[in-house]
C-alpha cells in the first residue's frame, strides 16, 4: 500500500526557503502569491493489510525519522 | 584524560578534534567509528564537525541512529561529558539528548566566519576554564546553524541557564547583527538540564593556536579537562578524609 507523508515547519518557525520563493515569484509578477511554506515530501510503499495498518505505520516512520517533532509537522495520505 | 571522538560517515572535523586533544592540551584520544557500540573507556565524548550522511533528510537525523550513540546515550545518562560541535551539536539535538534544533540560517547561505560569542556561566564543566561574561572569538562554518526551539522552551532553557555561549557582537551585546544565523535568543551554544552534554555551533577546534588566528577555543578543551581533573581531585579527597 502507498502512503505519502507532508513534513511541514510549524507555522511558528521562520521559513527562509518559503521567504525566497515567495520573494522570486513577486519579482515574477505573482503579487498575488501572499506567503510561501516549504516542506517535504515522501511517498512510502508498505507491506500493510489495510489503510488504517499503513496510516498508523506511516505515522510511526514520521514520528521517528521523517519528521523533526521539535520544529515540523506531518499528515498522511493512504491511496 | 582520554576522548573519544565519534566519527560518522560524512565527519571531517574529528582530526582537527584529535589534534586539539592530543598536539595541544597533551590528552589522549581515539577515533571511534560509528559502528562501534563500546566508548572502550572514554572520560569524555566529542562528536564532531562535518556533514554525517551528506546531511541527508535533515543534518544529524540519520546519524542519531549510528550503533554508536547508543553507548553515548548511556554514557552522557551516567553523567559522562558529551559535547556535539556543530553538526555534533545538530545530532544531539536531533537524539533529543539536548534540547531544541537547528536550522537553515535565515540568509540560506552557508557562513563562514569569524563570530564573538560570549560565555554565559563558567560554573559547569564546559566553561570553566573561562569566566563569566568572557568573549571568545571563534569561527562559525555553517548551513544549518540556527537554534530554534518553542518559546516555552526557550524560556526553561534559560531559566535553569542552560545557555552557555550567545553571538555578541564586539562590546559583549547579543544584537541582531551580530547573530550570523538567526538563532533564538543569539544562542550559539546550550547544555541539557544536568550539564554534562553540550553543543555549540562555532568551531572551537579551529581557534585553539597562533597559527589558525587565535587560542580563544581552546577555553572549552581546557574546561573539560579541568573539569575532570576537579571531579577526581575532589573525589580523591573524599576518600582520604
Amino acid at each position: 500500500m502507498r502512503a505519502r507523508v507532508f513534513v511541514t515547519l510549524k507555522p511558528s518557525v521562520f521559513d527562509p526557503q518559503g521567504r525566497t520563493i515567495q520573494e522570486a515569484l513577486h519579482t515574477l509578477g505573482y503579487a498575488g502569491v501572499q506567503d510561501v511554506r516549504q516542506g517535504k515530501y515522501f511517498e512510502l510503499e508498505l507491506a500493510a493489510g489495510s489503510a488504517d495498518q499503513a496510516r498508523t505505520l506511516a505515522a510511526e516512520v514520521a514520528d521517528k525519522l521523517l519528521a523533526n517533532p521539535v520544529i515540523e509537522s506531518y499528515r498522511v495520505e493512504v491511496d | 584524560m582520554k576522548f573519544a571522538i565519534v566519527v560518522f560517515p560524512g565527519s571531517n572535523r574529528d582530526h582537527d578534534a584529535w589534534h586539539v586533544v592530543t598536539s595541544v592540551l597533551g590528552q589522549s584520544a581515539e577515533l571511534l567509528y560509528h559502528k562501534e557500540t563500546d566508548l572502550k573507556g572514554a572520560d569524555a565524548v566529542i562528536l564532531p564537525g562535518g556533514f554525517s550522511y551528506g546531511d541527508y533528510l535533515r543534518t544529524g537525523a540519520i546519524a542519531r541512529f549510528s550503533p554508536v550513540m547508543g553507548a553515548v546515550r548511556r554514557f552522557a545518562d551516567r553523567g559522562g561529558p558529551v559535547i556535539g560541535i556543530c553538526n555534533g551539536f545538530q545530532i544531539l539535538c536531533e537524539a533529543h539528548l539536548l534540547p531544541g534544533a537547528l536550522a537553515r540560517n535565515r540568509s540560506l547561505s552557508f557562513i563562514c566566519q569569524p563570530v564573538t560569542v560570549r560565555v554565559e556561566r563558567a560554573d559547569v564543566s564546559f566553561t570553566c576554564a573561562s569566566h563569566e561574561g568572557q568573549l571568545l572569538r571563534i569561527p562559525v562554518k555553517h548551513g544549518e546553524g540556527r537554534y530554534v526551539a518553542s518559546e516555552d522552551e526557550l524560556d526553561a532553557i534559560e531559566r535553569r541557564g542552560q545557555v552557555l555561549l550567545r553571538y555578541v557582537d564586539e562590546r559583549g551585546e547579543p544584537t541582531d547583527a551580530a547573530n550570523p544565523n538567526g538563532s533564538m535568543r543569539s544562542i550559539a551554544g546550550v547544555a541539557n538540564e544536568r550539564f554534562n552534554v553540550f553543543g555549540m555551533m562555532p568551531h572551537p577546534e579551529h581557534a585553539v593556536e597562533d597559527a589558525l588566528g587565535g587560542s580563544d577555543g581552546l577555553r572549552i578543551f581546557e574546561s573539560i579537562v579541568l573539569a575532570r581533573f576537579s571531579v577526581s581531585k575532589s573525589a580523591e579527597e573524599s576518600a582520604t578524609r
